[in-house]
């Protein structure tokens, strides 16, 4: 079991098909099943003992990672935007490395890796030579991706998967071949995202084309679209937000975007106005929402496109809140919901989300996360409704605890989300020699929006209890996420140090 | 042989290959008729009403279900576990994620 039979498989049966589009540059799957032979033979040639890559979303990306899986080497990309100071920090992690970098930053690199490469000298060097036969070991607990955490609240763990957690995701996910020779797939996540990876496994598994977008930017995302015939696409949130601001001011033509079929979405909570609004602008797509982990191999919840479709046509408060659900688990996975002691809890209460699964890792460098029987504690906030859907709430961490009450941030981002004149919100807790904690909320008023502190409150006194109402209101021009759309809680709470 | 999960085996009488999903210990799994193999080996002949083929991609489960195999490459011959003939297994289709 390797994760380099996806692309073996692929290589076999569509070997003149058009595997991926990068910049111009093509590849078929036969040509990318033979550039990743060749990584292979020279990552197991340079006794390193990890192969990373430092660059945005190109080719270099499915060489390195299909080329580490067949060598038998952890594969550990790295993401580019970190500090020089946060990169050494991760580099000194996983040396002796092979590293694979931006062409643009080789200089800044040099002497980092046992062995330094620019992406475009990697390539063709790979491209130029003479094909070889590669065997690879078939060792189903052999690491293929080593990955860090965002480190959203502390030093970044070494997230660990194995072939048989990677292998039983695409298989239980994922129809070999599925893809017709005309279907394409936007990739605009980065390659050190969870999705990013996920997305090249699987396309690779279904034969569709990857297309692949280095830098995320909503008018070029459309054109790209557009212009590749873009089947299907996966985005975060905030890059949704983006692309429908992008459509709604210049006054993007729908009908160049025919191709598109489905747009997949998840990486962090999306707000129900942002989805209802994507729905009304693009009727004709299926959107599917994934909920899942670096520790779960990626997607372990969806809510498919008939759920959303049932819950815009539904008046039924339970069916039509279900857009702001993510879900319900894959065939594969279960889903519980505990409580701080570890007693399991029923529908519609709230508790930590637990998961298990094959394609459920739980496991880091550092120590194994998983409990008894094999089940993970996400760390994630949610419940299940009567009929098994599953309704996050944020991190477990974030719950804010103000006078023995426990207060999910969500309750009151979600009732600020559909105010008009908010564009962003944040709550957070912060010490209160009353309470303990106290709600502190951060606001983004939209462009040319006017809203006091005490409308503020009195629009949220009008829906929850009082407790829920902050004591602190600060007024800033965005706030703070990461370039995979997750909310940077700890920068939030810095405001009201 | 023992069956792991993970485990990849050639047919000795035609190109398929197949990895074992799920599987019991000690039982006989065959291609064409004869034993499949973890080394390529020279091809020896078939039993003739072995011969429906296997085809990349497909899932392949006995009846209770004991058993699955995934076809990595397809060929001629038929696979059979424990002397029944192995059929296909449907999958759910799920809606793209990634």
């Amino acid at each position: 079991m390797n994760i380099a039979m996806f692309l073996q498989m692929a290589a076999e049966v569509c070997a003149d098909r058009s595997a991926l589009t990068y910049e111009g540059r093509h590849y078929t799957y036969l040509e990318l099943f033979d550039s990743a032979k060749k990584a292979a033979e020279l990552f197991s040639n340079s006794d390193c003992q990890f192969i990373s890559v430092l660059d945005v979303s190109s080719p270099a990306v499915p060489v390195a990672l299909m080329g580490a899986a067949m060598a038998g080497i952890p594969y550990v990309p790295l993401n580019y935007r970190l500090s020089p100071g946060q990169l050494n920090e991760l580099l000194v992690r996983i040396e002796p490395a092979y590293l694979v970098v931006d062409d643009g930053k080789i200089d800044d690199f040099k002497g980092a890796g046992a062995i330094v490469r620019g992406r475009e000298d990697f390539l063709s060097s790979l491209e130029s030579s003479a094909s070889i036969e590669f065997t690879w070991a078939e060792d189903p607990s052999a690491v293929a991706i080593q990955l860090f955490t965002s480190g959203t609240t502390g030093a970044p763990k070494a997230a660990i998967l194995r072939h048989e957690h990677l292998v039983s995701y695409i298989l239980g996910t994922v129809e070999f071949m599925g893809a017709a020779e005309e279907h394409a797939t936007l990739v605009a996540v980065p390659p050190y995202h969870i999705a990013g990876i996920s997305a090249v496994m699987s396309s690779i598994y279904a034969c569709r084309r990857i297309v692949q977008l280095p830098n995320f930017d909503p008018a070029v995302w459309l054109n790209l679209c557009a212009n590749e015939k873009i089947s299907n696409a996966f985005v975060v949130p905030t890059m949704l937000t983006r692309i429908i601001e992008e459509m709604e001011q210049s006054g993007f033509d729908t009908d160049s975007l025919n191709a598109l079929e489905a747009i997949a979405y998840g990486g962090g909570k999306m707000p129900v106005p942002v989805i209802e609004r994507a729905l009304d602008l693009m009727p004709h797509i299926n959107f599917t929402n994934a909920y899942g982990l670096t520790e779960t191999s990626s997607t372990i919840t969806l809510l498919d496109p008939d759920d959303h479709r049932h819950a815009l046509e539904n008046d039924d408060p339970a069916i039509r809140s279900r857009l702001g659900s993510v879900g319900k688990a894959l065939p594969a996975v279960e889903i519980e919901i505990r409580d701080d002691d570890g007693n399991v809890l029923g529908p519609l209460e709230a508790g930590e989300i637990y998961v298990r699964g094959p394609q459920v890792s739980g496991e880091y460098l550092e120590k194994n996360a998983l409990i008894e029987d094999g089940w993970f504690p996400t760390r994630d906030a949610g419940h299940l409704d009567n009929d098994n859907y599953l309704y996050l709430s944020g991190r477990a961490d974030d719950v804010i605890v103000r006078g023995g009450e426990n207060i999910s941030p969500a309750e009151i981002e979600d009732v600020l989300h559909n105010h008009a004149a908010i564009g962003d919100v944040a709550a957070v807790g912060i010490p209160s020699e009353e309470w303990g904690e106290a709600v502190a909320l951060a606001v983004v008023l939209k462009n040319n929006a006017v809203m006091t502190e005490d409308e503020i409150k009195s629009s949220l006194r009008a829906e929850l209890r009082s407790s829920r109402v902050p004591e602190v209101i600060v007024f800033r021009s965005e706030l703070p996420y990461t370039d995979t759309g997750k909310l940077l809680r700890r920068v939030v709470k810095t405001w009201f140090e | 042989m023992e069956l792991k999960p993970g485990l990849r085996l050639k047919s000795t009488v035609c190109d398929a290959e197949i990895m074992v999903i799920k599987a019991t210990d000690g039982n006989e799994l065959s291609c064409g008729g004869e034993p499949l193999s973890a080394e390529a080996q020279e091809k020896t002949t078939p039993k003739e009403d072995h011969m429906n083929g296997c085809v990349i991609g497909k899932r392949y489960v006995n009846e209770a279900q004991t058993v699955e195999l995934l076809c990595v490459k397809s060929g001629d011959g038929s696979l059979y576990y424990n002397g029944d003939e192995l059929m296909t297994k449907d999958t759910k289709k799920l809606p793209s994620s990634d």
